[in-house]
């Protein structure tokens, strides 16, 4: 019965967690070039709304998903060109995104008719037949394992390429990457190219593969839950990734534990992650981890 | 941008360069505007506004094309629009109804902002303002103009608390305003909905067998923002002369006072400012939590007058939209009028959109376009003004080459 239970909830945090896990490679991978990138929740839901769309013309989720990452993509291009070559205020940039991201996915839902589709669900025999565990890890839609192969690319990107190594100096050291002859705007852009990719696949997924239709407003904040994610795993990817899971399985308990009778407050659940990130900016002095010029537009010359 | 670099005198493509920007004292000149720069826009007004009517052109283009894509007219719909915001006295009071905590919501984003303190978090401020003010409201007995004050004065005080938090995270501990904000948003969403569902806190009372929502009792009428005219006339709830009344005095305080003074200064260049002797986290602290108050104070005015409960969704997005109220403005208080009456107009049409088959999410569109539209121009003019910088400079550099190679031949 414990089991059961147990192996639901489990269930339900992988699949609640894995289109946040996308998104949290993208932002971390902003962050480090020193985009503090408000726009994943456009992203996410520019993703989600294109994936369905895209899948409801062609009948084919998979195409769905290709097409909710590249329309990820565009938001990104559109916010690193903004705020990384005419030098507009990036939270300004973002937070229009997000409400023209927001309007127009809803504006073209309720005008069209849509049908949902829905990726196919992999369950790998005798694994899946592991107590507890079996399910939760080896019956899931495909692109989580997808997610799998996502985190270690992400990581090697970052710390084992020249191209990671300077993208962490241009989130670092902006004036000194420069002066070294990088491409700062352009190694920012790029980041930012990256992180609409993967948002973008982050929404699809929630779209075409957790929930299998689109609603209006259906990221509901999760972008600003990736945010939170990337700060409590202080702008470490392991860190982001735990975060991740916690969120997932915060979010599953709150779902979960009623049916089972238990009862905890929802509220304090649902604000649990934005109060996690809050206290583990204050509380643990993890600011020296923080990207040095995260937020700061680059300028070449006197600063 | 750049530094110049020492000019030969032999030089001539130099030399004619120094005469164009007045002599020898040119480069020097030029340093000094380059170090400047970052604290004025550096294209004429006449270029920018120029600009900004392309853009704003740009942008209406782009929603009456969305308007046909869906298979609707644009002209029917705009003047369905106009007739749903000022076509009739009535339609005109809802415009002024939603506009006020527009424009309180923005006279705050220009404080903090002038500040260079970038506060997102209104929605929750708001939301904050509104929990305490209806507490003061629901639990305070007294005479009607005393209670109703004491509600508003309390809603401006939450929402200043609610902001303070942030502002000690930042000059205490360096967290970072954006984030902080942002994130209490989601709080303050969960603690109002918790507020609402406690039958000792908020909840509104049973009565009978009757289901409860989430939601707090309504204020009692002598305890609601007193209006001027009655309905379907023009009817102007006192918060509106409130909020024109604020923008004014917080214009002449920006612009005209040494308090005004020195927060464009921390804003323009925090290092120049504290080498003034302005602290920085007095002023840029209290120009957040001043913001958090306008916010606060726009929560109160939805309560007192136009929702008159306390309900999770009453912030209704107005924290959002009087953010981009603000970056229409350019942090400007009194064009901030303007512009939330234009945006106030534009969530009124939108209500009766649906009547023309297209969908009321429009608004939301149009008004990104406008702050983009808005908020481009003097970036596209600078990219501009370097892009011909780089060149004359290139070319400069080329002429210079050349010449004295070609007298050596």
């Amino acid at each position: 019965m414990i089991l059961d239970d147990g192996a639901t909830i489990l269930s339900s945090a992988i699949r609640l967690a894995a289109p946040l896990g996308f998104a949290a490679c993208g932002e971390y991978l902003a962050e480090r070039a020193g985009t503090m990138n408000i726009s994943i929740e456009g992203m996410m839901i520019t993703g989600a709304f294109t994936a369905v769309a895209t899948a409801s013309a062609t009948g084919s989720a998979t195409l769905g998903l290709l097409a909710g990452a590249i329309a990820g993509l565009v938001i990104g291009a559109v916010h690193g060109n903004a705020s990384h070559r005419l030098a507009v205020n990036t939270f300004v940039v973002g937070l229009t995104l997000n409400v023209l991201a927001l309007g127009a996915t809803s504006f073209f839902n309720e005008s069209m008719d849509l049908t949902g589709h829905q990726v196919a669900q992999v369950s790998i025999p005798v694994l899946r037949d592991i107590p507890l565990i079996g399910e939760p890890l080896f019956v899931q839609r495909w692109p989580v394992y997808l997610l799998l192969g996502l985190i270690p690319l992400t990581w090697y990107l970052v710390e084992r390429t020249r191209w990671g190594l300077e993208l962490r100096a241009v989130g670092e050291n902006p004036q000194g990457a420069d002066v070294t002859g990088i491409r700062v705007n352009i190694r920012r852009r790029q980041a930012l190219l990256w992180c609409g990719l993967f948002s973008g696949l982050g929404g699809a997924h929630l779209a075409v593969g957790a929930v299998g239709s689109f609603n209006d407003n259906m990221t509901a904040g999760r972008g600003y839950l990736v945010i939170a994610a990337v700060i409590f795993g202080a702008w470490r990817l392991r860190g982001t990734i735990l975060g991740v899971a916690l969120f997932g399985l915060a979010d599953a308990m709150r779902l979960a534990l009623p049916a089972v009778g238990v009862k905890l407050n929802s509220q304090l659940l649902i604000a649990a992650p934005y109060l996690l990130a809050l206290a583990a900016m204050v509380l643990v002095v993890r600011r020296t981890r923080q990207p040095a010029a995260l937020g700061k537009p680059f300028t070449r010359g006197i600063v | 941008m750049s530094v110049q670099t020492p000019s030969r005198p032999k030089d001539p493509a130099a030399s004619a360069s120094a005469a164009r920007s007045g002599g020898p004292l040119g480069s020097v000149d030029r340093a000094a505007r380059a170090l400047l720069a970052p604290t004025r826009s550096g294209s004429s007004p006449l270029a920018v506004a120029v600009v900004t009517v392309l853009t704003v052109a740009a942008a209406l283009g782009i929603t009456a094309g969305l308007v046909a894509i869906v298979g609707g007219t644009p002209g029917e719909v705009f003047s369905s629009m106009l007739d749903g915001s000022v076509g009739t006295p009535g339609a005109f009071s809802q415009t002024l109804l939603e506009a006020t905590p527009l424009l309180l919501v923005a006279i705050g984003s220009c404080i903090s902002s002038r500040a260079g303190v970038f506060n997102i978090g209104q929605e929750g401020q708001m939301l904050i303002g509104a929990s305490v003010g209806a507490y003061i409201g629901l639990r305070t007995q007294g005479p009607p103009a005393l209670v109703l004050t004491l509600t508003l004065v309390c809603s401006a005080l939450g929402g200043a608390l609610w902001a303070a938090i942030p502002a000690v995270m930042r000059y205490r501990r360096g967290v970072d305003v954006v984030v902080s904000t942002l994130l209490m948003i989601f709080i303050a969403e969960q603690l109002v909905s918790f507020v609402v569902s406690k039958p000792w806190l908020l909840q509104e009372t049973r009565v009978g067998g009757q289901v409860v929502a989430p939601q707090s009792n309504a204020l009692a009428p002598s305890f609601r923002l007193p209006t001027l005219g009655d309905y379907p006339g023009l009817t102007i709830s006192l918060g509106a002369f409130l909020a024109v009344g604020l923008a004014i005095v917080v214009a002449v305080l920006l612009a005209r006072s040494r308090w005004g003074f020195k927060l464009r200064m921390l804003g323009h260049n925090p290092l120049a400012a504290r080498h003034a002797g302005v602290r920085e986290a007095t002023f840029g602290g209290l120009a957040l939590v001043l913001s958090g108050a306008f916010s606060g104070l726009a929560g109160g005015v939805v309560l007192t007058g136009e929702v008159y409960r306390l309900q999770p969704g009453m912030s209704d997005n107005y924290g959002w939209d009087g953010l981009l109220v603000a970056l229409v403005a350019r942090d400007n208080p009194i064009a901030a009028v303007v512009t939330a009456l234009v945006f106030g107009a534009l969530r009124s049409g939108g209500g009766v959109l649906a009547s023309t088959g297209v969908p009321a999410y429009l608004i939301d569109i149009t008004q990104a376009l406008l702050v983009f539209a808005f908020v481009l121009p003097p970036a596209l003019l600078a990219l501009w003004r370097s892009a011909t910088d780089r060149r004359r400079q290139a070319a400069a550099a080329t002429s210079a080459q050349a010449a004295p190679s070609g007298a050596g031949a």
